[in-house]
This record gives C-alpha cells, structure tokens and sequence, in this order.
C-alpha cells in the first residue's frame, strides 16, 4: 500500500470519527482504516489509565537493539570486545579520572542499569554479570526536547538520536535530561587521550557533549555498528528495524520476553534486554 | 545622567577598585578554563551543572524580586515605593547581568553560544528562558532610565512607558517560571520533577530580592545620606515575611511528599541534603553543613521578623535579619537545589562536586561584576533624588 493511500485513508478515517465525514467518505475508507484508528484510540486510552508507556503506530524505519544477557554472562568477554570496539570506531578517549569520563558503551551491574527494578533476591548470574550500557536512542528522546539548538536530533530516516559536534553550544542541558545517564560531555581536549587514533570518525574538541550514535557513520558505509559486528555470530546484540515485522530483530522479540530501562517514563527506549 | 558615577567621594572610589580586584581575577580565572576547558570546574559526567547555573536560577530570583517594588507602586498607586522602585529595577539590570554572565561562563563553547537564536528551537525551555531573560533586560533597562530621566526634569514620565512598566511585571515572573521549568520538566531527575518548583521559586526569590534592596537602603542611608523611609521598609519587611514563609512551607510539602511516599527516588536528593546519603558504605554529606545553616538563618530571620522592635527600631537587627533570609535561600535555591538534583545520578551512583578554586574566582568575579554594576546606578539614581532635592 503507498504512502499516498494510506494517508487518504487515515484523514478519512479521523474525518469519519469525528462525525462530520460524509457517507461516501467513510464507504470509501475500507473498514480496516477505521480498525487501525480503533486501535490507536485504545491505545492512548491504555496509556492514560495506568501511565505505562504504549508505542505509537510504527512509521518508516526504527532501529532498535536487542543485548542478550544471556549469551553475556556466558561469554563476559563478548562485551569487552563490544566495548572495545566501540572505542577504537569512535575515537573515545580513555580518561584515568572518573571526572572526566567519556563513555558510548559501557557495562554496569543490573541494580545501576536497572535502578527502578527490584534487585532483591536477584539471580546469582544477574546479580554477577556486568549489564551493556548506552544510549537508548529513544523514540521520544527527552534531550533532543531540551537542546536549545537542535544539535542533538533524531534522524528521521531511522530514529536514530544523533550528535551534531560543530553546532552543540556544551550548555549540557541534555546531560540533565538524559534520564539513563548515556551522555558525556568533553571537559577537556580529548585528544591526547585517545589511545589509536581512527580517520573514518571525527575526534571531538573540547566543550561538546557526545554519546553512542548507533555507529550512524557505520551504517551509512553498509556495515554493521561495531559492537554488533564484535559480536557476530554468536546473537549477543541484534540490531535492525523495530518497525519491520519480518526483521531479526523482530522476530526476537516476538520470541523472547524483554525488558527496557525505565520504561515507564514514556521515553519509549529502542535498546531492549534479554534477562 | 552617566555622568553621575564619575564623582564622589574616596570611599565610593575605593569600593568600585575593591570590586574591580576580584572582577580582574575573575577575568584571569576566566582565561585559564577559557584555554583549557570546562575541566577546571569541579564539575563532573554526573554533576553536570555546578556553582555556575545554581548562581544563576538564584539571580534570576533577585532580578524577579524588583517586581515586589514596581508591582505596589504602579498598579497600586502604592506611593511609599515611589523612591526605592527605581532600585528594583536597577537591582534587577544588574542581576540579569549577572545572569547572563554565569551562562557565558558555563558555556563549553561560548563562542556559538548565538546558535540559540541562529537555530531556535521552541521545544527547549532554555529558547524561551533566552527571550524572557533578555527582555525583562530590556524592559528594566528602558522603564528606569525614562522613568529616572523624567523623574531628573521633575516631569511625568511619557505614557507610553507605562505599557512596558506593566509588561514587566508579567515579565518578571516569567523569568523564574521558566528558569523553574529548566529544572521541572526533566523526566528521571525526581528532585526536580515537582510542580511545586516553580511557586517555590518565585516565593523565595520575592523574599531574596526585596532582603538585597533593604540592605541596599540601610546601606545607602549611611554612606549617600539616602533615605527610603520608614513605611516603605516596613511594608517590605511584610512582602519578604510572607514570601519566606510561604518558601517555608512549599520545601516542607516536599518533604512531606518524599518522606511520606517512601518512595525513594523522591527522597534520596533530600537525604542527601540534611542528613547525608549513605551508599555502599560510603557516607556522602558534603552540603549538610550548608543546609541546616539556611534552615537555622531562615528561622532565626523569621523569628527577627516578627519582632516588632528588631524590624522598625533597630536598623543594625533588620540589617542582620535580611542579611541572614538572603544567605538562607541563597544556600537553599543557589547551591543545594541545583547540585541535589544530580544525586545519585541516573544510574544510581553517587559523584560530591565540589568547586575548584578557578571556578570559585570566576564565580566571585561575576558577582563583584554583579555589584559594581548596581553600585554605578544607584549611584545615578541617588545622585538624581539628591538633585531633585535641592
């Protein structure tokens, strides 16, 4: 069905919803648009009783990530190499102070990931496996809202929640808003810090924030982002499109039960766990 | 009228030098985390905003709290104010100033800091805080210079002017209402996620705002033979009472809802402040001290207050009292609240900031900017009053 169509379809359906659509409209409008309707109206409803967040009718491309825990705590070293990865791809510094830190994809234990959730009486190898951290580049991102300058934005064409380093002011206005603790900002030059210097990726200057970009550059180029290409074989991190039915990743998820970081607060994140 | 902040006495000289030594220092910290970056802060990834945005959201109240002079008298025809309202709005062009400085100062890249206007973006609060900061500028800028100008050629003032007087006092609450929405509407930060902040806001700054002018009278009245008047300080007496107390309360509600709730997200900011948060075995209590001093100067200036003798006979108490409420929420508004908010941070770990001493020359710097600004025109307007009298 193009584009065209199905937005013909939806106006109609509203229209018709809303009463004052004319009877050929609504005979026109199959009753399946008018079902879809249905269920967004439900959908908000459900949303507004009890504040558990519920994801919008999927639109164009949404990627999204799934880390399987699992294969993790089998295999702790599938993430260092993740991570690994992620810094030499990125030309992440590697500060010794705590201070100045700078991190994309990081591990942390389950209570620190997860501080909403219970930690109490966790499973032994829960309780013991270091949790992959970063950006949940969420489908309603809380710092792009708070940027003053658009210079952390969403990419329409994917959803990703990217960085533009020439434009960001360093107001760190985002850094406040980020509720999952995904962005770092350059306190200092953070070039002599960075261990093997990569030409395909910028390195930042001082007094910009930066945080994981889903290896955007990666993509552009055919590739895999490199944690995931860290990964390969093995179904540690799947990554794709969330809005296409017949993807990896979506088949996953239909399969595996999953859980995100605070949900709750209606950031819709597109990282996604298996426990 | 500039021309009155060229002539006075050596003391007058020797303040505005005094003041210059700590902006000169100011300016030389300044350079250093120019060249080297934001890491000379004490700021960190989990405290992202230090000494500088908390002296800022508290300036902007003080910039708000002139509105407490121009509001009784122009809307009020309250007549009493008519020879302080000028310094309330002087008092506000210079916490603006200041406001805007500690901005600058934060900035990681201040020389694109003009990217909020090149690519405005309506659904970030700072967007708007940028356009009502600047115009309650604005606005203070032109009512007290035509107003003062008029009041020098013992004239009316022109009755256009009086639409931007009233204009600003919309303006002025909406400074801190936006300045309170910097902070409320950040989803995960449940210190701040309160719909209480703003009200708090505005309530301490009308009593911080005010408690700076009195002292600027008491002040005045000793070295420029400056009197305000005895009904115009007690009403504002009254105005910083109510206001405080009404502070009072909103902090209480707070701490009724975190301790009542049991939830911890609301509670662990305000632990952190009065009692100090332990966290795998470690005790972090850093502004303890801080806070139960404001809580013993904002009772302690309460109990001032209500004292008849200490507020209308002894100027040295009413001095003390206001000096002590502006410390109180100073401490409360201009360091505990922003820093709380970042503890423990989104994944539940605990980083103290503690201000380097670059970043405490650059903050002292600013605020001695702060004061030599207010100090020239107040030097206008009491220069203007003693002309008119003779």
């Amino acid at each position: 069905m193009d584009k065209q169509r199905r937005k013909f379809l939806k106006i109609a359906g509203v229209t018709a919803l809303a009463g004052i659509g004319a009877p050929a409209l609504v005979r026109l409008s199959s009753s399946n648009a008018l079902a879809s309707e249905h269920g967004a109206a439900e959908g908000h409803a459900a949303e507004a009783a009890h504040g558990a967040p519920v994801e919008a009718a999927p639109q164009g491309v949404r990627l999204g990530m799934v880390i399987d825990m699992r294969k993790i705590t089998e295999r702790p070293e599938l993430l260092d190499g993740a991570i690994a990865a992620c810094i030499d791809a990125h030309n992440i510094p590697q500060f010794d102070n705590r201070k100045s830190e700078i991190k994309w994809l990081w591990k942390a234990p389950f209570a620190n990931v997860f501080p909403v959730e219970s930690s109490y009486h966790l499973a032994k190898n829960v309780k013991e496996t270091d949790f992959a951290v970063l950006c949940n580049h969420c489908d309603d991102p809380p710092c792009v809202r708070a940027c003053p300058t658009q210079a952390t934005f969403k990419v329409k064409a994917n959803g990703i929640v990217a960085m533009d380093f020439h434009r960001c002011i360093g107001c760190r206005f985002c850094m406040a808003a980020c509720p999952y603790g995904a962005r770092s900002f350059n306190w200092e030059d953070p070039r002599p810090y960075i261990k093997k210097y990569n030409k395909d990726f910028p390195s930042r200057m001082r007094g910009v924030v930066e945080k994981c970009n889903f290896c955007g550059e990666r993509l552009a180029r055919g590739q895999e982002p490199a944690c995931v290409e860290a990964c390969k074989g093995t179904g540690a991190i799947v990554f794709g499109d969330l809005n296409d039915a017949h993807s990896e990743i979506r088949q996953l998820l239909d399969k595996e039960f999953t859980i995100q970081r605070n949900a709750a607060l209606g950031t819709k994140p597109s990282v996604f766990y298996i426990v | 009228m500039i021309e009155k902040t060229l002539k006075g006495k050596p003391a007058y000289w020797i303040w505005l030098a005094f003041l210059g030594m700590f902006m000169a220092v100011g300016v030389a910290c300044y350079a250093r985390q120019y060249l080297f970056g934001l890491g000379m802060t004490g700021m960190s990834r989990d405290v992202s905003w230090g000494l500088y945005i908390s002296q800022f959201t508290f300036l902007v109240g003080v910039a708000a709290g002139g509105v407490m002079l121009v509001l009784p008298y122009y809307v009020h025809d309250y007549k009493a104010f008519g020879k302080i309202t000028i310094l309330g709005e002087f008092l506000a062009i210079a916490a603006i100033t200041m406001c805007l400085l500690f901005i600058m100062a934060d900035l990681g890249q201040p020389l694109r800091a003009l990217n909020v206007v090149l690519h405005p973006t309506p659904s970030s609060m700072l967007f708007y805080d940028m356009i009502v900061l600047n115009g309650y500028l604005f606005l203070n800028i032109l009512c007290g210079w035509v107003i003062l100008t008029a009041e020098r050629k013992q004239v009316h003032p022109p009755k256009w002017i009086y639409f931007f007087v009233y204009l600003s006092i919309p303006f002025a609450v909406s400074i801190h209402t936006v300045t309170a929405m910097l902070y409320c509407g950040l989803p995960g930060r449940h210190f701040w996620l309160s719909a209480i902040i703003a009200p708090r806001f505005l309530a301490s700054a009308f009593a911080a705002g005010p408690a700076l002018i009195i002292l600027a009278c008491l002040i005045l009245k000793r070295v420029a033979n400056f009197d305000a008047g005895k009904e115009a300080m007690n009403k504002l007496v009254t105005i910083i009472m109510y206001a405080a107390l009404l502070n009072t309360f909103f902090v209480l509600l707070e701490v009724f809802v975190g301790y009542y709730s049991n939830i911890p997200g609301h509670k662990h900011s305000i632990e952190y402040l009065f009692f100090g948060l332990e966290h795998h075995g470690h005790m972090y209590n850093n502004l303890v001290p801080f806070m139960w001093t404001s809580v013993v100067l904002n009772f302690g200036a309460l109990g001032l207050f209500a004292w008849p003798y200490a507020r209308k006979k002894n100027e040295f108490l009413l001095g003390l009292s206001c000096a002590m409420i502006f410390i109180a929420l100073w401490i409360d508004k201009g360091l505990g609240f922003v820093f709380a908010g970042f503890i423990p941070n989104p994944l539940d770990e605990i980083t103290e900031y503690i201000p380097t001493a670059n970043e405490l020359g650059i903050t002292l710097g600013i605020w001695a900017t702060g004061l030599f600004v207010v100090t020239l025109l107040y030097k206008i307007a009491v220069g203007v009053e003693h002309e008119i009298e003779e």
